[in-house]
């Protein structure tokens, strides 16, 4: 019913198509590409799009079609491990944090308060230049900045809801705290973790092109949007194409998560069930 | 009444709340028995203690309380004496409980047959389909008409007096010996409420399942309950038979408590009479009064009163009153 409400909902239906048309690209990738991504080709460096290139070349003379849509792999595999990584232990802390509070919640959540106090950029530029350029590497450094944003949520949702009669009845019918935990109380923070899921999905695009840019991102051959980006700055004034195309990629995805989770607010709002 | 063997039984229980004003004894000193199969009633005002007693004895008194001394015991057991999971295995199979609120105590996010299922399974080791079965026959039982697909629906498909039928089916599903009852009716529908209570009676009785009724409604209590323990500021001010409370009652706080029961039709006709009101409120928690709590409020007050609590004394077979006028 949900999915049905979603796809009633018209900005929700262009989100979902947007993000099934990008996971369709970087499952067809080789299908769909008209180069390979890698290949270097001498004679036709910094060309204008044409008929034989969709996007145009870059210095290398590489397809900037073909890269931008291997590039989606890359991005999608980066924001969707990282989000999980995220969402994985946000979930954990926050729920154990909210639930039992006392002194654990205050040393958790100021911990929290301290990786947040960071710019999330920055804290993840710091964390991939301790662990070195490396596409796993990434996902760990993004996925460690992005967690105190999920165990804040968690842990409002749920201390708001373990003060609910029906975990006092849980309670009282003779469940432990860790089965009330996983089968009362977190199914019912699920509106704000998946719109929040969609958020950090948007985001972490932005962080890895925005990584990738500064060249600590995914290494240098490979073609993820931000090093595509990357590698078109210095030509940018000659040949303006080189940065448009990987920057509708990103622009694309991002506006697909955003509308998406927008509309999932909506959907999963419990007052409208 | 022959006296049945007692299943629950109080004795000298003492929560109090650890707040930044200061301690507030919510529950302090109180004895009480509820024997097999019994009603019992439990009144008093808000803010008597009743529903932390009824936490206390299940050992969930949220924090900042403490349960500081006393005993509870189960079939002789001192439930003060369990591990926390042997206390879990106590709760909601040989002791339940049922909320005042039916809208917000089962969970929003699962169906109703997931609750009772899953109710059941966390105590006994059957399989999903047999305690499918006993959930459907559950819900018969409290009436509730096409239980099959009942089932299958959330909570909020459901109406507060449905809802609150759903509990208990829940709470008696493994035919405990005590059902704690915390206002069961007061968030219901007048209407609702008796066709509750008669499912509520019905279940217990077949089942020889033992109720404390906790409620600040006189009229639910002289209607059903055999035994009333009035609770006032945490102590047990009088207890009794129906009669004995209803018809002879000691303790000037009963007495001002039925005076103020509003009696439909009596102002029609009849020359207009003013409705009792106790003078006074509540006394606050953490600042009890010296001696006996309620002398501030007292008509019959002595100077004894307000220096020593009064001692509990015997009126007569079963009735018993903490009151200097007796001693």
């Amino acid at each position: 019913m949900a999915i049905k409400r979603l796809l009633i909902n018209k900005m929700g239906l262009i989100g979902a198509l947007i993000i099934l048309a990008i996971v369709l690209t970087a499952i067809f990738a080789p299908l769909i590409a008209t180069h390979e991504p890698l290949k270097i080709d001498m004679l036709h460096q910094v060309e204008l799009p044409s008929d034989q290139f969709w996007f145009g070349t870059d210095e290398y003379g590489r397809d900037i079609y073909s890269r931008v849509i291997y590039g989606s792999r890359i991005t999608l595999y980066i924001s969707i491990l990282s989000v999980a990584v995220a969402t994985l232990f946000g979930v954990l802390i926050g729920a154990v944090s909210g639930y039992f509070g006392g002194w654990i919640d205050t040393i958790v959540m100021r911990l929290m308060d301290a990786v947040m106090s960071f710019p999330a950029i920055l804290l993840a530029i710091g964390i991939m230049a301790v662990l070195g350029g490396n596409l796993n590497n990434v996902v760990i450094a993004l996925g460690f900045v992005y967690i105190p944003r999920f165990a804040r949520i968690v842990r409002g949702s749920v201390l708001s809801l373990k003060g609910k009669e029906f975990v006092e009845a849980a309670l009282a019918t003779g469940k432990g705290d860790f089965y009330i935990i996983f089968r009362h109380i977190l199914p019912n923070c699920m509106a704000p973790l998946i719109v929040q899921i969609t958020a950090s999905l948007a985001y972490a695009i932005l962080a890895e092109s925005a990584l990738s840019f500064l060249g600590l991102g995914a290494p240098p051959p490979a073609p993820s949007w931000g090093n595509i980006l990357s590698d078109a700055r210095n030509f940018m004034l000659d040949n303006v194409w080189m940065t448009v195309f990987p920057g509708i990629a990103i622009t694309l995805t991002v506006l697909g998560f955003n509308l998406l989770g927008d509309a999932l607010r909506d959907v999963l709002d419990p007052r409208l069930r | 009444m022959n006296p049945m063997p007692q299943i629950l039984e109080i004795e000298d229980l003492q929560t109090h709340f650890y707040t930044r004003q200061g301690i507030a004894k919510a529950v302090c000193g109180v004895s009480f028995h509820v024997s097999e199969g019994e009603i019992l009633g439990v009144v008093g005002e808000s803010g008597s203690g009743k529903s932390v007693t009824a936490l206390s004895i299940l050992r969930l008194v949220p924090f900042p309380g403490k349960i500081v001394s006393g005993e509870i015991r189960l079939k002789g057991q001192n439930l003060f004496d369990l591990t926390p999971s042997d206390m879990r295995q106590i709760r909601g199979d040989r002791i339940s409980m049922i909320f005042q609120e039916p809208m917000i105590s089962l969970n929003p996010a699962f169906t109703i047959g997931d609750q009772l299922i899953e109710a059941l399974r966390v105590h006994r080791k059957i399989s999903r389909r047999e305690a499918r079965d006993r959930a459907v026959e559950m819900l018969g039982q409290v009436d509730i008409s096409n239980p099959e697909m009942r089932l299958e629906d959330y909570p909020h498909q459901l109406s507060g007096g449905m809802r609150q039928r759903v509990m208990i089916a829940e709470a008696l599903l493994l035919n405990p010996n005590v059902l704690l009852a915390d206002e069961p009716t007061t968030a219901l529908d007048v209407t609702v409420q008796a066709q509750v209570l008669d499912v509520m009676y019905r279940l217990t009785q077949d089942m020889g399942t033992a109720i404390v009724l906790i409620t600040h409604n006189l009229g639910l209590v002289a209607e059903s309950a055999d035994r009333v323990v009035v609770m006032y500021a945490g102590r047990v001010v009088e207890e009794g038979t129906v009669t004995d409370i209803f018809q002879d009652a000691l303790h000037p706080y009963t007495q001002g408590l039925l005076k103020s029961i509003p009696i439909p039709g009596h102002s029609l006709g009849r020359q207009r009479e003013e409705l009792y009101e106790m003078k006074g409120m509540i006394p606050s928690l953490q600042r009890l009064p010296e001696g006996c709590s309620f002398h501030p409020r007292c008509s019959f007050v002595k100077e004894i009163c307000s220096q020593t609590p009064p001692p509990r004394k015997e009126m007569g077979p079963m009735h018993f009153t903490q009151c200097w006028l007796y001693s």
